[in-house]
């Protein structure tokens, strides 16, 4: 196979795939023109959720009837978790999602992936996308959002403010009670398994919420979450260290994370200040975001 | 086997096995098989006395199996349409009703290009795996070997990871969902052209010095990826984990389009060299006194490979094991000779993937498992079976 060969074969196998790019769009935008989506008269009445957040606001707009399934991370309220499951919100199948009929689907900022969405929107069902982000507008917005698609926006707007107003309370409240304190540093672990601690650096819910309860996150300098050796945790000197379970734990989450190499030695550790949450309330970023603030605020300055 | 009729052939499987046999007795578990066959004297099994099927049969009941693969892939999925209508769905324009277009436009939409892909997929890794085990003379040899998986692994973690550093956003807009397949592939494609640069010289090339690299290469790319991991974010670490875990979702017919060409070229391609790699299963010089010329037969059967599975690990992830799995358990059937291992691998790793899939996309549905768990779940197991059955003819 000289060269030669390999460069005519390249150059006629990519005027090949641009050919064939170029074909399929045809037939498709065909058979998009055949299906027009049908609008319910007083909203979509079989809506599956993909998002553990959404699923919140719809139970908080009273619309859970008209909900036919939600994904794996949908697990508040326990009601919810009795639905059927499309799986997980980061891996859903087209063919899956149709064939429970649908006529909406709330698609969560993590619900994908692209191409099943886009191929979901083929099939003539309404995809309204969710943005992501960790501040009490968004969540708002969200619940606008999700009234706005169900054709709800009365109780869109009234739920929506009085989440505002919660939330304008909450915050007021921490900043009367615990504003001119120390600000205590916790150290948030992500689990509590395994033989290395996954922590919360910037740009994380876990983060964003400390800074709500006015708590200091112990490890700034990174994004995400990270694993952390023991002697970066006993560098920390963390006052609190902050932990989540999902579902029941099987044992004391204190236990469990005080047994790890280094978390032990540190203030928080010497103190037994472990303070532990449940995932979905505590990064959720759903409805219940100014229950979750008071209440970390509440254990962090407290314990 | 012990009563195999002599192949008709200038150069038969049964004359290569007692070659490589004597060479190198670890070279190769299809040579091993072979010798057994060349000691007339002794049948050791009662299952080794078995005839082996002609190649006609073998074929034609491997595309009977496809076809009824392909059939119960049409009929079968989470989205229940009755067998007759989901065939007949298919050649149905626009009725104007919901319900019936919404069927037509699965089937047309999503099911079928993924039988597509499918198809492709299968039929790819096993005409990959089959030539590769055979240039390297070795059942071991698989298209991870040469770098192909891990180079397209480490192209898609970099898209997936630093894909908003590296590249300006314009670009990447207006790129879309094409990002990932074609940095999975220009990676896959940069491996192997390394691997293979490393090999290569003089006009020459090395395979053990390519197998070598292949490992290393591989080690390094793991590394960097597991860098790569370890920078992701939350978000990011799972989509490169579904990403791993390989999937058909996400055919489409406007990628189908563009990765068809790439992966009939390679598979054309490797069909053309299998009287050499027949006779190349002879030795090196052997096949060059034959009147092959080896260089250019490893280099066609190497570009090939890196071409059609670079492809596909693009378009569909990482599925794992059909290129490595599907020639075995022909071989098993068929004997060692390319000529016949080839086509009744592609045939077989098909097959394999359509049922895989289907399996993938009903078991629990409405949600979706990940395919690259369930092609070494149900081909495993097979291979197993099969490996027990032969047992006597590794002289056992």
């Amino acid at each position: 196979m000289t060269r030669r060969a390999l460069l005519g074969g390249g150059a006629t196998l990519a005027a090949g795939a641009w050919l064939g790019a170029l074909l399929p769009h045809a037939l498709v935008g065909a058979a998009h023109a055949a299906t027009d989506a049908p609008v319910a008269k007083d909203g979509p009445k079989r809506v599956i959720v993909a998002g553990g957040a959404l699923t919140e606001i719809v139970y908080a707009l009273g619309a859970q009837n008209r909900v036919i399934a939600n994904d794996l991370t949908s697990l508040y309220p326990e009601a919810a978790t009795r639905l059927p499951k499309i799986g997980y919100l980061r891996s859903l199948s087209a063919e899956g999602v149709l064939s429970l009929h649908p006529d909406l689907l709330l698609a969560g900022a993590e619900a994908g992936p692209p191409n099943v969405l886009s191929q979901i929107a083929a099939a003539g069902v309404t995809v309204q996308h969710f943005k992501h982000g960790y501040t009490a507008e968004l969540v708002r917005d969200n619940i606008r959002g999700v009234a706005n698609a169900m054709k709800l926006n009365d109780e869109g707007v009234r739920v929506a403010g009085r989440f505002m107003s919660d939330w304008i309370q909450a915050r007021g409240k921490v900043e009367e009670m615990y504003g001119i304190q120390k600000r205590p540093r916790v150290l948030f672990i992500l689990g509590h398994t395994g033989n290395q601690v996954m922590v919360a650096g910037q740009d994380t819910a876990a983060d964003a919420m400390l800074a709500y309860a006015g708590a200091e996150n112990a490890l700034r300098g990174f994004n995400g979450y990270r694993p952390l050796t023991a002697e970066a945790a006993v560098a920390a000197q963390p006052d609190v260290l902050l932990t989540t379970t999902t579902g029941p734990s099987p044992a004391d989450p204190a236990t469990t994370l005080l047994a790890q190499p280094g978390l032990a030695n540190t203030p928080a550790g010497r103190a037994r200040r472990v303070v532990s949450f449940d995932a979905l309330y505590l990064l959720g970023f759903g409805p219940r975001l100014p229950q979750a603030v008071a209440e970390l605020a509440r254990r962090v300055h407290t314990t | 086997m012990s009563a195999a009729p002599p192949i008709p052939k200038p150069i038969s499987s049964s004359s290569s096995s007692s070659s490589s046999s004597s060479s190198t007795p670890s070279r190769s578990g299809t040579a091993t098989s072979d010798a057994s066959t060349a000691r007339h004297d002794v049948p050791r099994h009662t299952g080794a006395a078995r005839r082996r099927p002609p190649r006609w049969i073998v074929m034609t009941v491997l595309v009977g199996l496809l076809a009824a693969a392909v059939l119960a892939a049409l009929c079968g999925g989470a989205y229940r349409i009755a067998p007759v209508d989901a065939i007949t769905a298919l050649f149905r324009g626009a009725t104007g009703d919901f319900a019936q277009d919404q069927a037509c436009n699965v089937m047309l939409q999503i099911r079928l290009p993924r039988i597509v892909l499918g198809v492709l997929v299968g039929a790819g890794f096993g005409a990959a795996g089959a030539a590769l085990q055979a240039l390297f003379r070795n059942p071991l040899a698989d298209p991870g070997l040469i770098g192909v998986a891990s180079g397209a692994a480490l192209g898609a973690a970099s898209v997936i990871v630093l894909g908003t550093v590296l590249l300006p956003a314009a670009l990447a807009a207006s790129l879309g969902l094409w990002m990932l397949p074609l940095a999975a592939f220009v990676g896959a494609l940069g491996v192997t052209a390394l691997v293979y640069r490393l090999a290569a010289g003089r006009g020459r090339l090395a395979l053990p010095l390519l197998l070598l690299a292949g490992i290393a290469i591989n080690a390094v790319s793991g590394a960097a990826i597991g860098l790569l991991t370890y920078l992701a974010n939350d978000t990011q670490l799972r989509t490169l984990t579904f990403w791993t875990l390989g999937s058909l979702g996400g055919a489409q017919w406007s990628m189908l389009a563009v990765i068809v060409w790439p992966v009939a070229l390679g598979i054309v391609a490797l069909a053309s060299q299998c009287r050499s790699l027949n006779a190349l299963l002879l030795g090196e010089a052997e096949a060059l006194h034959l009147g092959v010329a080896v260089q250019s037969v490893k280099r066609r059967v190497m570009v090939a490979c890196a071409l059609c599975v670079g492809a596909l690990v693009a378009s569909s992830g990482m599925i794992g094991f059909i290129g490595l799995i599907a020639p075995h358990i022909v071989r098993l059937v068929v004997g060692p000779d390319p000529r016949a291992v080839l086509p009744a691998a592609a045939l077989f790793g098909a097959i394999l993937t359509l049922l895989a899939d289907l399996v993938a996309r009903t078991w629990v549905a409405p949600a979706e498992l990940p395919l690259g768990i369930l092609t070494a779940l149900l081909g495993a197991p097979f291979f197993l079976m099969l490996l027990w059955r032969r047992r006597g003819q590794f002289g056992l």
